[in-house]
């Protein structure tokens, strides 16, 4: 018995190049037209082959929105009890317990953007597609933006049901959609360079936070703002700082993207 | 052969005698400036009790923010720079101003800390200039422990530079935001703050020693960033011997 396995297995081994010669004639000609799909209709296909890959890796894996939404809600909860006996007035506080939630679950999501490909040695398959540096940060920006508005899209509610507050206000969750761009367009690009760093999971926070000050100030003073009910002229300047804050960055990660794997 | 050339750039050259120099003139302009503030510059008229003493740190907290600026103006030219050139002098140029810088900056919050006891009665606030800097120190101190958890030379130079690139961007941004946030800073030479709280006129006296005071600084951190800047360039050849003895 133990012969004939052993027997068998080069022979089934020997299989494999018999197709591959097939399975390589077949690939250049697709590789092809991925590259010339051209035009930025190409580029956003791409992109979208990217963010779908993310996208269906979580639903099938729920592995960090999942993580995100448990933090997202323990943190409003024990935000809540922390401040319940000595704040008389939610108004006061739940403006930063927003911001602070909101920054500190997405660091979790962030983490396993790239963490998950580096644990499972999927990193070199992905940075072997046929695409640009940059369809790739573009793909991973968009899966985590999404699941950073997945995430807050609970932490509005249960901050409202927690601290008694309307929150839901429009140009709230504008301000909220405005800095988690900003947030997720610095986050995956620190994700990616945090991820060939040794102590990965611990250095991102380290290296995001300091740089996401002006978003959390803007989006402190923008809820706090309209919580107190002023009108629009009086808080605009926080939306502003966050437009520019995006555009800035975006740009940048954008033109530096590029840069990380070189060698690799 | 590259031994050979680490002696040599070792033994007394033009670069070591002007360094030399540089070192005297260094002492030179510290002691001068700890006399300018400590006698020469003219007590505050319209400052009495302990706010008339505090304000005598003012010539070391302008000294050291002067140099935690010239430190990260050294530390931006050098990231942009080794990204353009990928030449590893550049890179220990960005993490000797970077750690000089940090050092500077925690002196300049440090200071500001006593004198803000006495005139704002409170160590710490929000104030944007205050905020900015802090940002600054944590940003100058995430580079610095980012750098060490990154093992390949090149890789290291390349992800910190772009890490320095990106801090540096948010930092004007911080800082508008911090000033429409809140502010009680005194401004001291241009405009005044109608909100600012402690602030005091400028004499000639006074203003001499704050040219003293940049100056001393702007030395002391020149210095320090060249021997660092020199010492890291001897870490990088020893590890490179050590390489190909290996």
């Amino acid at each position: 018995m133990i012969v004939s396995i052993s027997n068998a297995t080069p022979a089934q081994e020997q299989m494999p190049p018999l197709h591959e010669p097939q399975l390589d004639e077949a690939k250049p000609e697709q590789a092809v037209k991925m590259r010339t799909g051209g035009g930025l209709a190409g580029y956003l296909r791409k992109v979208w082959a990217i963010a779908a890959k993310d996208l269906r890796a979580e639903l099938r894996a729920k592995e960090s929105l999942s993580t995100m939404i448990a933090f997202s809600l323990l943190a409003v909860l024990i935000f809540g009890l922390a401040f319940d006996l000595r704040v008389p007035d939610a108004e006061m506080i739940a403006p930063g317990v927003l911001w602070v939630v909101i920054l500190f679950s997405g660091i979790l999501g962030l983490n396993r953007s790239f963490g998950a490909e580096a644990d499972r040695g999927t990193m070199a398959a992905l940075l072997l597609a046929p695409v640009d540096r940059s369809a790739i940060y573009f793909g991973k920006f968009f899966a985590n933006l999404v699941f950073m508005l997945l995430n807050e899209a609970l932490i509005l509610p249960a901050t409202l049901i927690i601290f008694d507050l309307n929150i839901l206000q429009l140009w709230i969750v504008v301000g909220v959609f405005l800095g988690t761009v900003g947030y997720v367009a610095v986050g995956t690009l620190f994700a990616a360079l945090a991820a060939n760093s040794r102590a990965r999971e611990s250095m991102l926070p380290i290296l995001l936070l300091p740089v996401m000050v002006p978003v959390f100030m803007a989006g402190v003073a923008l809820t706090a703002n309209v919580l107190d009910g002023r009108v629009l002229e009086e808080f605009q300047r926080w939306l502003w700082i966050m437009v520019v804050y995006d555009l800035v960055f975006v740009t940048v990660a954008y033109l530096v993207f590029e840069l990380i794997w070189e060698e690799v | 052969m590259s031994t050979l050339a680490v002696a040599r750039t070792n033994r007394m050259g033009i670069g070591n005698i002007l360094l030399m120099l540089l070192n005297v003139a260094t002492v030179v302009a510290m002691g001068l400036l700890m006399w300018a503030a400590l006698v020469y510059a003219r007590p505050a008229s319209n400052l009495a009790g302990d706010e008339q003493t505090a304000q005598r740190i003012f010539y070391l907290h302008m000294g050291c923010n002067i140099g935690a600026l010239v430190a990260y103006f050294a530390s931006l030219t050098g990231s942009l720079a080794y990204l353009l050139t990928r030449k590893l002098g550049w890179d220990r140029l960005t993490l000797a101003s970077i750690e000089v810088g940090t050092l500077c900056g925690i002196g300049t919050l440090v200071t500001g800390m006593f004198w803000a006891k006495p005139t704002w009665n409170t160590y710490w606030t929000w104030d944007p200039r205050v905020t900015t800097a802090t940002i600054t120190v944590l940003l100058y101190i995430a580079y610095i422990l980012f750098r060490n958890g990154i093992d390949n030379r090149q890789t290291r130079a390349r992800f910190s530079s772009i890490y320095a690139l990106f801090a540096f961007l948010s930092l004007p941004i911080t800082f508008y935001s911090a000033r429409w946030f809140r502010s009680i800073h005194p401004v001291v030479f241009s405009g005044s703050n109608p909100d600012a709280q402690g602030g005091f006129d400028i004499g000639p006296s006074m203003g001499q020693t704050v040219g003293i005071a940049s100056l001393a600084f702007t030395l002391l951190c020149a210095t320090l960033m060249i021997y660092r800047w020199r010492q890291l360039g001897l870490e990088d050849q020893m590890a490179e011997l050590r390489e190909e003895i290996e």
